[in-house]
């Protein structure tokens, strides 16, 4: 029989044994040796059933498919752009996956997204060997203008947004400001007012410092107030 | 003579008094501080990044690279700035002592870059420097399969002792010097030189001794991380 030797939601370092025994299953984060599931990051422990995994809290942002993310041009080839989005290598938005538009051959593309342009994007492909197909055609994958772009973990992109948008709506309401977070957490903020913009910054990081504490919705609409 | 009584006062498989600390610079992904007596290292680990010159490149799994350096003031006599033989040679161990743990099949054709800066030396160096950078690679959220833990044995006039300072590594009468690096969950050695004269009865005792030491330290190095992502558990 199957023992689980660290508690729900308990934190974990590398090479911690998570669980002794086949009759659990490894799945993100944790890997098995021999009889014993052990940990890969440093995250806390989710036992659901029978599957084990780990909620990272360090790491890079995972690409995944269908994924909206926001991000920024590093690099401008032939046939379109390569995005920085958060992951280890850059990410492709292909000409024809650019905008709804029609773009000719021979235009010039910086005119379309100049270097470290922000837009957002879909993930349309994950290939193994890590390359990222984006795409901008779909509604609201647009180029971003003006504003400022803020990153935070992508582990902390559900905790900002909240229970159906609960915490993203009081920040917007709030400020004023336009806020957009991508999976990848990165967070496009624009404001009229520059008082506004600094408020919702700080909001966010302290978001994210404090993700893991109860009625946190109160204490940032307590301090946005 | 023989050698009788540590000059610090320590037992013979006492270490020195260890500080570990995790994240102490903002810009790179992990970071980690090791401080073990008077030996400081810090390690910095950027990435997973593209690599570049792109023949260097494996798609079949990212790339380690570690670099080790001392700085200038961190020894009593000023030393060259820049890679010299030792720093190149130590860089290389480095690498060979975390590579088994790290999983990079995640991340082909990019690179994961570990700099290990010596800003105080008292020996043990290389030891300092490894406990640190295993540190900062789960901090930048590597996956990894172990936390490596290392620590220097020898033999001091005809004492076997653990975690030699600078002034027994200099004794008049002779020591011997080996670095050990240990995977603590599966007991695997991934470092292992030797700078002196040691019996092979002597080497198995002494490898003993440092697998006692390395668990020690691996609580120690543990526990830093914990502290550090503490406000984020329950």
């Amino acid at each position: 029989m199957g023992k689980i030797l660290v508690k729900n939601k308990e934190m974990v370092v590398p090479g911690e044994v998570i669980v002794e025994g086949m009759d659990y299953l490894p799945a993100g984060n944790v890997f098995r040796e021999n009889d014993k599931i052990i940990a890969e990051t440093i995250g806390l422990v989710n036992v659901d059933n029978r599957l084990v995994k780990l909620i990272p809290l360090t790491g890079f942002y995972k690409a995944k498919k269908n994924d909206v993310v926001i991000g920024q041009v590093r690099n401008i080839t032939f046939s379109g752009w390569l995005m920085d989005i958060g992951c280890s290598d850059l990410a492709t938005l292909n000409l024809r996956d650019a905008s709804s538009d029609f773009i000719d051959k021979k235009a010039d593309l910086t005119k379309i997204y100049n270097f470290n342009d922000t837009v957002i994007a879909k993930i349309t492909n994950v290939t193994k060997t890590g390359y990222i197909d984006l795409t901008m055609r779909g509604p609201g994958l647009t180029k971003l203008r003006g504003g400022r772009l803020i990153k935070v973990a992508a582990s902390k992109v559900p905790r900002i947004i909240g229970k159906q948008g609960s915490m993203i709506h009081i920040i917007k309401e709030k400020t004023n400001c336009k806020v957009i977070v991508g999976q990848n957490g990165f967070v496009w903020i624009q404001s009229e007012d520059p008082v506004n913009e600094k408020k919702a910054i700080d909001t966010i990081r302290l978001i994210e410092k404090e993700s893991a504490t109860e009625g946190l919705t109160e204490k940032v609409e307590g301090l946005l107030k | 003579m023989s050698y009788t009584k540590r000059k610090d006062g320590r037992k013979f498989d006492e270490m020195r008094k260890i500080k570990a600390e995790v994240g102490v610079i903002k810009n790179a992904n992990g970071s980690a501080k090791f401080q073990i007596g008077d030996t400081i290292a810090i390690a910095a680990v950027y990435g997973p990044r593209n690599l570049y010159p792109k023949f260097l490149q494996n798609p079949e799994e990212g790339k380690l690279r570690c670099n080790y350096n001392m700085l200038s003031f961190s020894v009593d006599e000023r030393i060259r700035p820049g890679p010299s033989r030792r720093s190149k040679e130590i860089g290389l161990v480095t690498e060979r002592a975390l590579s088994p743990t790290v999983n990079l099949k995640e991340f082909p054709n990019a690179v994961v870059d570990v700099f290990v800066e010596i800003i105080q030396a008292d020996a043990g160096t290389r030891c300092a420097g490894i406990c640190a950078a295993a540190m900062a690679l789960a901090d930048a959220g590597i996956p990894m399969k172990d936390l490596v833990s290392a620590v220097s044995v020898g033999k001091v006039g005809d004492k076997l002792v653990v975690d030699l300072d600078k002034s027994e590594e200099d004794y008049e009468e002779g020591a011997t010097d080996m670095p050990v690096a240990i995977l603590p969950r599966s007991d695997e050695i991934s470092l292992l030189q030797l700078d002196g004269e040691m019996e092979a009865k002597e080497i198995i005792k002494a490898l003993e001794m440092a697998k006692k030491a390395c668990l020690e330290l691996n609580k120690i190095q543990k526990e830093a991380i914990r502290k550090k992502y503490k406000g984020e558990g329950k």
